[in-house]
């Protein structure tokens, strides 16, 4: 009954989310990273509303312009425009870098945590590691074209399919490092008291890696997800490079940089734009990641 | 730790063997042909007999038997009679390369100097340099340091080497022209001009490697770094009196090694894998290189024997990386 | 008496001698860069052009080719003819005369045997000789004395010059490659790396799809040749580094095929060290209507193989097509100086070309009305035309990937798309679509596809077995594996006989003539869209003197004139 003559509270407990934003604001560099990656996110895909010259629209005459108000980036060497281009080639490089870090990042801290917490699974895990380490990326695709380009195109249409095809590659080829790390973090928090004194009051495993271990990994996750966009969008580029990936009437960031290197001499604006694009992306999300790992980690937030 | 490591030896033979037969598959799998790049102007007829001679005839079993022999049977006997003088491998068919006809070890040994020289330079130089950085970064967290090493290393990283390799191609060898921009593999290095010489071949290709490398190692360390720093040992450290250069250096630096470790042994094997894009654009003609060239022309004894060496140096520096972790990290107990 | 003929000859030998030996190998060094590296120096064993280029600066054929497609005897003494008996009047056998003198690099003498000997290597079953077409309809090769070599064919041959002409069938050493016949061909690994040949130079060492070293021969015939006394022939990379290091950097001497976009190559050309020269063969970027029912959802047995496309037969359909086309803007973005214009599929030799059609001005609108004429009619206002029955003038157009292809697709789609047929692009990978798997549904033998464009040619100068790709039985089906030139299944019995009338008559007018009916059949019967005459572009430094770009032979193949001009 003493409990019900206590004052009501007048605001809602503070949830530890609510304690995680307050933290990150105080974070400038991951707030303007977080607001730049936001910016980017929200150029490309929703620029193409504002800035309505198709990417694939040639326009012969107007070729190897430099910028100018018709078009602010210039044009290629096709004379289609590049500011439409770089927005067709971020969505496509954004979303490629989101969705295959994603893909990475859950595959790898699923099977990293599973190996290191549990003792039965390690052996048979660290060897399905071992073997996707040990596969070849570049045959590896070229099988995955084959075996599922056709269903793919037939039910997504042909850009969809190689999307799909690029970003599952990607994924299944880029998760083995983050399962590594992940499960040496939780080889060495298991041993810790706090685990201990858990287990021994009886929490069960899937609350035990929830609450205790799951948090504890969050930071080197966080280092693998900003490093896993950047190293996506990059992989996607060294695709293209190699012959393999988007084809190339298929503008991405990676695409551009690469076709813009012949003419590094004579229009560097065009080495220019994607390259910075890229380099700005992997900037904003590293701050971004950076704010998070520290207003994740309670030890952290109190300071 | 012994019989650990014992028992994780003998269980890596079947994975590798598991592994070989995936490869094996993959690569079966995968469309392309060994005479997709004979010029158009042979006719089919003659190219199918090309295909035979190369032994595409036969049922794929076969085939896998056949290499799993010459590999694991005949290669080792070669070796053998390099080293004693003996005959025992003479007769017998070695893994012979679709492309040159030629037997496949030979050129992976004359494609390693390169290699290790251009991406196992690279790699020490990315340590030593990625080390310091991410230790005083996560010391100083915040600082103007840290912030410039982390917009440095970020930047580096998400250049692709396809584009630094050229820019600093037409910025060194073109306009300036101090290095050479395109690597000469028979080089000599056998006096101090010809060393000074190898130098200024090999410096773009590793400064190009070394900062995609570092970018990463860096931010690994720097994290590893800070997760430590706010632990409690820390504090009793400190309170104890001790200096804080032991503390950071011996107590920290020693516990945040356990995943940058990790990540360096993982990332040996592919010093020997070569850096496929960095060595085209140099024209370092490594195993990257090898590599590449091989699954374009569909050579796949060769891309079969490459990738299968990476296996099994894949599988060795895993097996190293948890020995390292135990010996780091008293805690862990792998019996 | 004999002491004094002996000091004559004495004086004679130290008088010539140091002259002679002060010219071969004065000049140093050429660098080379093929951006494919060779991975062998036997063309029997390989089909690929950096390997025949590499191997023509060691081994030598009886006679090449020069720029301008003529023979010229290289280790032969002249060059066959009827007219000076060298081909027997029936036309059924050609005697060869080998040159006196002629050494092999070891120092033994070159003779007969080896001709036969090299022969007997290409044809032996087991083989899997890439040259096998050189030999193609000989029955028999025979060493009549150690300097006349007899080959016989199995009827008459007008064009008796496919055995050891040109740089993909040259002679090698008896000797070296005794042990290595048949299935054993690819054991000679020292053999395959090394070839003692009779050319300019000798290999040091050989690392395979990497560099090769060479030197000068010193049992070279010609005691002033080569000038340089090294050869440093270096592979891989791309087009862009090799043309840099020719033209800015001056790091090598000599960039091969540099596949580069036009301003790109003017502005390594304003780096001032090298220079791009370009020579034209008989290669045509072309774009290939299927005349048979490409449509899905036929069986195996039927799609791309029953006759008949819906649209694309009607010459109203292709020529609209074709006039729809800018071919000199085509050039002009990917080609630059290695593209010409062309309406053809036979541009080279001169003598071929057909001058009957005119294709460089484009026309949208005399093509718009062409197929309004025709009664391809846009019905239900979509901006797509309507064949009578209904069906929409949709196709999809295929090529292998490759930057240049995908700029003219995209060109070309759009211009389709102004005579009112939509487009749809697909690019395959090259190794996939050249490759030749029956297995897959991709190859450009197959054809799953309405129109596909690729680039071919043909060796030497005489075009017979080229133009026999146009052949009703060379198409390609489920019963042939999908083998067989004929890619657009073109079928027309006045070609056939036309073709069958061109392997019986010999004399150069003669050949020409009905080389040019049967190019002009094939292109106005809708076979073909003949859209680039492309040549190859290479570039050399300023101080490499001796450069003549050969076309209709190895690029190498007077490399024993190279010298250095400063």
């Amino acid at each position: 009954m003493t409990e019900l003559s206590n004052p009501i509270p007048t605001q809602p407990p503070r949830s530890q989310w609510l304690d995680v934003w307050d933290q990150f604001k105080s974070h400038r560099g991951a707030l303007m990273g977080g607001i730049l990656f936001l910016l980017i996110v929200a150029t490309v895909y929703l620029g193409p509303f504002v800035w309505d010259i198709e990417a694939t629209h040639i326009d012969i005459r107007s070729r190897n312009q430099g910028p100018s108000w018709a078009h602010p980036f210039g044009t290629d060497q096709l004379g289609r425009d590049m500011l439409a281009r770089m927005m067709a080639g971020g969505a496509t490089s954004v979303s490629v870098g989101l969705t295959a870090m994603l893909l990475a990042l859950f595959l790898g801290s699923f099977i990293g945590v599973l190996a290191g917490f549990f003792k039965r699974l390690d052996g048979p895990l660290m060897r399905l590691t071992d073997l996707f380490l040990a596969l070849p990326l570049l045959p590896l695709l070229l099988v995955m074209m084959l075996l599922f380009r056709e269903p793919l195109n037939a039910t997504f249409g042909p850009e969809q399919g190689i999307f799909i095809l690029i970003v599952a590659s990607i994924g299944i080829t880029s998760w083995m490092p983050t399962a590594r790390i992940v499960r040496g973090d939780v080889l060495a928090i298991k041993e810790r008291e706090f685990v201990m004194a858990a287990r021994s009051i009886g929490t069960p495993d899937s609350k035990l890696i929830s609450r205790h271990i799951l948090p504890n990994v969050l930071s080197p996750i966080m280092v693998s997800a900003t490093l896993g966009i950047a190293t996506a969008i990059i992989t996607e580029s060294s695709l293209s490079f190699l012959g393999l990936g988007f084809p190339p009437d298929f503008p991405t960031w990676g695409r551009l940089l690469f076709d813009a290197t012949d003419y590094l001499q004579q229009y560097p604006e065009r080495v220019f734009w994607p390259g910075m694009a890229i380099s700005l992306t992997v900037l904003s999300v590293n701050y971004l990641g950076d704010g998070l790992r520290d207003a994740l980690d309670p030890r952290i937030r109190g300071r | 730790m012994l019989t650990f490591t014992i028992r994780r030896l003998i269980l890596s033979v079947p994975t590798l063997l598991f592994i070989s037969l995936m490869i094996f598959l993959l690569l079966e799998l995968a469309p392309g042909d060994p005479m997709a790049q004979v010029p158009l102007t042979v006719p089919p007829e003659v190219k199918e007999k090309m295909r035979e001679a190369l032994g595409l005839g036969e049922p794929m079993h076969i085939r896998f038997w056949k290499w799993i022999v010459q590999f694991f049977w005949i290669e080792p006997q070669v070796l053998i009679d390099h080293y004693f003088g003996t005959t025992f491998s003479e007769g017998s068919l070695r893994v012979i390369s679709w492309q040159t006809r030629s037997p496949v070890m030979d050129i992976v040994i004359q494609r390693m100097p390169q290699t290790l020289w251009v991406v196992g330079t690279a790699y020490v130089v990315a340590i030593l340099i990625a080390l310091p950085i991410g230790i005083y970064s996560a010391y100083r967290q915040y600082s103007w340091f840290d912030q410039l090493g982390t917009f440095v290393s970020m930047v580096g990283f998400s250049v692709p080497p396809f584009f630094s390799g050229v820019l600093v191609i037409v910025i060194f060898s073109v306009q300036l022209g101090w290095f050479p921009s395109i690597y000469d593999t028979t080089h000599v290095v056998d006096s101090w001009e010809s060393f000074v010489k190898q130098l200024q071949q090999m410096i773009m290709p590793v400064m190009v490697l070394a900062l995609q490398i570092t970018a990463q190692l860096s931010r690994f360390m720097r994290a590893s770094m800070l997760d430590n720093l706010n632990q409690d040992y820390v504090r009793t450290a400190r309170a104890k009196g001790l200096s804080e250069y032991v503390v950071v250096m011996v107590h920290v630096l020693r516990n945040s090694m356990i995943p940058v470790v990790t990540v360096i042994a993982l990332g040996i094997p592919s010093i020997f894998g070569g850096a496929i894009i960095t060595e085209q654009v140099f024209k370092v003609n490594g195993i990257g290189q090898l590599l590449i060239g091989a699954i374009q022309a569909n050579d796949l004894p060769m891309v079969q024997t490459l990738t299968f060496i990476f296996a099994v140096l894949i599988v060795l520096f895993n097996l190293i990386a948890d020995v390292l972790y135990g010996i780091l990290d008293p805690r862990i107990r792998y019996d | 008496m004999k002491l004094k003929t002996l000091l004559l000859g004495a004086i004679a030998s130290t008088a010539l001698a140091p002259a002679a030996f002060a010219e071969r190998g004065s000049d140093g060094q050429v660098n080379i860069i093929y951006w494919q590296a060779p991975s062998i120096l036997n063309p029997f064993l390989s089909g690929g052009t950096k390997d025949i280029d590499a191997s023509a600066l060691v081994i030598e054929p009886l006679a090449r080719y020069d720029p301008n497609g003529k023979m010229i005897p290289y280790l032969a003494s002249e060059i066959p003819t009827v007219e000076n008996g060298g081909v027997s009047a029936d036309l059924t056998s050609i005697t060869w005369k080998i040159a006196p003198g002629i050494k092999w690099s070891d120092g033994s003498a070159f003779t007969a045997k080896d001709v036969k000997f090299t022969a007997d290597y290409c044809m032996h079953p087991e083989g899997g000789c890439a040259q096998l077409t050189k030999f193609e309809g000989v029955t028999a090769v025979e060493a009549l004395d150690d300097m006349t070599i007899k080959v016989t064919f199995d009827k008459p041959t007008p064009f008796p010059y496919g055995p050891f002409v040109g740089g993909e069938s040259p002679i090698i050493q008896a000797a070296q490659f005794a042990n290595c016949m048949g299935a054993k061909a690819p054991e000679c690994t020292e053999a395959n790396f090394g070839p003692i040949g009779t050319g300019p130079f000798v290999v040091e060492e050989f690392k395979p799809n990497d560099v090769i070293t060479m030197s000068a021969n010193q049992n070279y015939r010609d005691p002033a040749k080569p000038a340089f006394a090294k050869v440093l022939f270096k592979g891989g990379g791309d087009a862009t580094a090799a043309g840099r290091a020719v033209m800015e950097t001056g790091e090598f001497d000599y960039a091969w095929n540099l596949q580069l976009a036009p301003d790109v190559i003017a502005q390594m050309e304003a780096g001032g060290k090298g220079t791009p020269v370009a020579g034209f063969g008989p290669l045509v970027e072309r774009i290939m209507l299927n005349n048979t029912d490409p449509t899905p959802s036929l069986g195996a047995d039927e799609r791309s193989v029953k006759r008949g496309h819906p649209f694309l037969n009607d010459p109203a359909v292709y020529k609209a097509m074709s006039l729809a086309i800018d071919r000199p803007l085509l050039v002009e973005i990917g080609y630059g100086k290695a593209g010409k214009v062309t309406c053809n599929w036979v541009p080279a030799p001169a003598a071929f070309n057909s001058d009957s059609f005119q294709c460089d001005k484009q026309d949208i609108a005399a093509a718009n009305a062409m197929l309004d004429e025709a009664g391809y009619k846009d019905t239900n206002g979509d901006g797509i035309r309507e064949t009578a029955d209904g069906t929409p003038m949709k196709i999809l157009y295929q090529t292998s990937t490759n930057a240049v292809r995908q700029d003219f697709q995209a060109l070309i789609k759009q211009w389709w798309s102004e005579i009112g047929i939509e487009t749809e692009l697909r690019n395959i990978n090259a190794s996939v679509f050249f490759g030749g798997d029956p297995g897959s549904p991709d190859t450009f033998q197959k054809f799953y596809a309405d129109v596909e464009m690729y680039a071919n040619t043909f060796n030497g100068t005489d075009p017979q077995s080229y133009l026999a790709a146009g052949l009703c039985d060379k198409a390609p089906s489920p019963a042939s594996q999908w083998q067989g030139e004929n890619i657009s299944r073109f079928c027309d019995s006045e070609y056939d006989a036309l073709h069958a009338e061109l392997t019986k008559t010999a004399g150069i007018e003669a050949r020409a003539e009905i080389g040019k009916r049967l190019n002009d059949i094939m292109v106005s019967k809708g076979g073909m869209i003949p859209l680039v005459h492309r040549g190859r572009l290479s570039a050399h430094a300023n101080t490499l003197g001796g450069v003549e770009l050969n076309v209709w032979d190895s690029e190498m193949w007077n490399a024993a004139n190279w010298h250095r001009t400063k």
